[in-house]
């Protein structure tokens, strides 16, 4: 127990000093911030407010209601986070799958070209896919010169999945990827020598095997989906307007305490999320 | 008996590089059949091609009498026990066990029944719940035992799977591997580098080299009567020299002529000579056939091993008799002890001891396990 102290204690911490200022400190602070208000005092206003806020707001309908603002912008954020999360799933599992299997050398230029977008800018991406999908925009120049009609799609949520799922999509492949190649090949044989088809082996072994690349790759995908707000302002051509929006503009308006508020109630909401899938995925891996 | 397996003339190449040279093998019903040789020599490679995992280049193989070539393994009536077992980590005990079962959606009453039964076959009652990854190398081994011979397959094919064991382990689960066999009825395919763990288990032994198949036969029939010096060396300690055939049950090598009970080979015809180390009687220098020079002595607990300098040519012996280092000594040998091979490929590669040290030995040995 004395040499764990010190060969464990000493290496340890300069990380431990940068999570206590960087991590910690400033999680803190927010917490700090989310509960007092612009002069320091502690208040539960900033909280009650975002579940509490009303505005009008016209619908498809043109009928206009009262609704609760930050409910509404959260719970699209969710919807939007969750179809991207979804669709970058469907995606990346097969594609991870395809590329494991590969030969050694295949697999190196996968994975280097999955990883090439993420050395450029975000913005830059984001810029690219607006000159793509805008009504006078590549995509619809394509589709002029072979004669198959134009498409709208700049300034909706399918804009925003799109330039969210582009974003995001080698978070989900990397951790899936990595948690396949790992697998024992020998493991597969034993399936097929049980008695296992192409599907049963699929079913019964590689995924749950692979259930832990999945929740990691869920959880690196929805958290920044859920929390982005360049993507949506760009490619939504801000009509949907998302919790990172609101926090970022709140913090523009130097309104630093509701801003905390929010990103606080966000934080919450996540690190619930990602307890629950953990306990899920370690419930199985405990079987 | 009923021929289950038949290998013909089955060629296998990875890459151009042919590792299964025109292989022809019956295997039968009820058979403890051991596929023996060092690594590369072929063996795994025909243990997988009759499980499904690989495809035979040219050639057929046949499950009784039906040709199974193409045939995947999912619908192979025969099961395999891996090296180093892969049990699935994400199941328990009693899941892996199962795992056959629930893939055919066999009731739940029966899987419940079927894998008690296995268990207690594998001497595993009470680790039903246990995790797969909390077992013992032992208690590991067992498992994927049971598992894939919970559906009574037609055969089970084995690939070295004691070799992650130590020494003691090893020999117990032998004992117990012979057991399960002789107790239900079902043919053994065994995978094995280890000589002594093929003859002590073994009803048939198959020794393999370079992708073909040298010898077929009996343990005894392997040890006693090779047919060439690479499966003389391989079973067993042999010294092997070069002979010329006299007439028939007259040899005469390193200078001398011998009776012996070979015939049917051609008058002057060159042969190799096996006489094992166990088989030579150490007598007064004046009495021997042979005569030579002690070059070293090692004491082994049962016996000594003493290497023997004769002209030119090191012998290995076996004797309880203690002799010393550079002690004159005679030796005797009775015709029954010599054995007569024609010459082979493998002619002049084996059987001298002049470069012999049992820690070389030992080394090559771990070498080739560390390969496997």
């Amino acid at each position: 127990m004395k040499r764990r102290g010190l060969s464990g204690g000493l290496p340890l911490a300069p990380y431990s000093l940068w999570a206590l200022l960087f991590i910690l400190v400033p999680l803190l602070f927010v917490a700090y911030y989310a509960f007092t208000d612009n002069s320091f005092h502690f208040t539960l206003e900033n909280i009650t407010r975002f579940f509490t806020a009303t505005s009008n707001v016209a619908g498809d309908d043109g009928v206009t209601r009262e609704v609760y603002t930050y409910l509404l912008i959260f719970g699209r954020s969710l919807k939007l986070a969750v179809i991207s999360t979804v669709i970058c799933l469907l995606m990346g599992y097969p594609a991870a799958y395809i590329i494991a299997r590969a030969p050694a050398r295949t697999q190196r230029v996968m994975i280097t070209l999955i990883m090439i977008p993420m050395w450029m800018n975000f913005l830059i991406r984001t810029y690219a896919w607006m000159t793509i999908l805008q009504d006078t925009g590549i995509l619809n120049g394509i589709l002029g010169l072979l004669h198959l009609g134009q498409v709208h799609i700049i300034g909706t949520e399918s804009a925003v999945v799109i330039g969210m799922v582009y974003d995001y999509f080698p978070y989900m492949i990397l951790p899936i990827y990595s948690v396949m190649a790992k697998m024992d090949v020998k493991l597969l044989e034993a399936a097929r020598d049980l008695g296992c088809g192409s599907f049963s082996v699929l079913r019964r072994v590689i995924f749950p095997l692979s259930l832990p690349g999945v929740v990691s790759g869920i959880i690196m995908v929805l958290i920044p989906s859920i929390s982005t707000f360049y993507i949506s302002q760009k490619l939504g051509n801000g009509k949907f307007y998302l919790i990172g929006d609101a926090i970022e503009s709140q913090y523009s308006a130097n309104n630093l305490h509701f801003a905390a508020a929010m990103a606080f109630i966000l934080m919450v909401v996540l690190l619930v999320c990602m307890a629950f899938m953990q306990r899920f995925a370690d419930r199985r891996a405990a079987v | 008996m009923k021929k289950i397996i038949e290998l013909k003339n089955v060629t296998k190449s990875f890459d151009g590089e042919v590792v299964l040279d025109d292989i022809c093998l019956d295997i039968y019903d009820n058979e403890f059949l051991t596929l023996l040789g060092p690594s590369g020599c072929g063996k795994t490679t025909t243990l997988r091609l009759i499980g499904g995992f690989e495809t035979a280049g040219k050639g057929d193989i046949l499950f009784m009498g039906e040709r199974i070539n193409d045939v995947p393994p999912h619908k192979r009536n025969v099961n395999t026990v891996f090296q180093r077992y892969a049990l699935f980590p994400h199941l328990n005990v009693f899941e892996n066990v199962a795992f056959a079962l629930r893939e055919r959606r066999v009731p739940k009453a029966e899987i419940e029944e079927k894998v008690r039964e296995m268990l207690a076959l594998v001497a595993l009652t009470g680790f039903e719940k246990r995790s797969v990854t909390s077992l013992s190398g032992g208690q590991q081994q067992r498992v994927a035992i049971a598992r894939a011979l919970i559906s009574r397959p037609k055969v089970l094919l084995l690939d070295e799977p004691l070799a992650a064991l130590d020494l003691k382990l090893r020999k117990d689960m032998q004992q117990e591997l012979k057991k399960i066999q002789k107790a239900t009825g079902i043919t053994f395919v065994y995978v094995t580098h280890d000589q002594e763990e093929a003859l002590s288990m073994s009803d048939t032994v198959v020794v393999m080299s370079e992708g073909r198949i040298q010898q077929i036969g009996t343990p005894i029939d392997i040890y006693n009567e090779p047919t060439n010096a690479f499966v003389a060396d391989f079973i067993g300690e042999s010294n092997i020299l070069d002979g010329v055939m006299l007439r028939d049950r007259r040899v005469s090598f390193s200078g001398q002529s011998f009776d012996c009970v070979d015939a049917g080979f051609g008058e002057k015809e060159p042969v190799d000579v096996v006489v094992r180390p166990e088989d030579v009687d150490i007598v007064p220098e004046d009495k021997g056939q042979l005569k030579g020079v002690v070059t070293s002595v090692t004491f082994l607990g049962v016996h000594y091993e003493i290497i023997v300098d004769i002209g030119g040519f090191k012998w290995m012996i076996q004797t309880t008799d203690f002799v010393d280092v550079d002690e004159h000594i005679g030796l005797y040998i009775e015709p029954d002890a010599i054995h007569i091979m024609k010459k082979s490929q493998y002619s002049g590669m084996y059987g001298d001891y002049s470069s012999f040290s049992n820690e070389l030995d030992e080394l090559s040995n771990a070498e080739s396990e560390a390969e496997e």
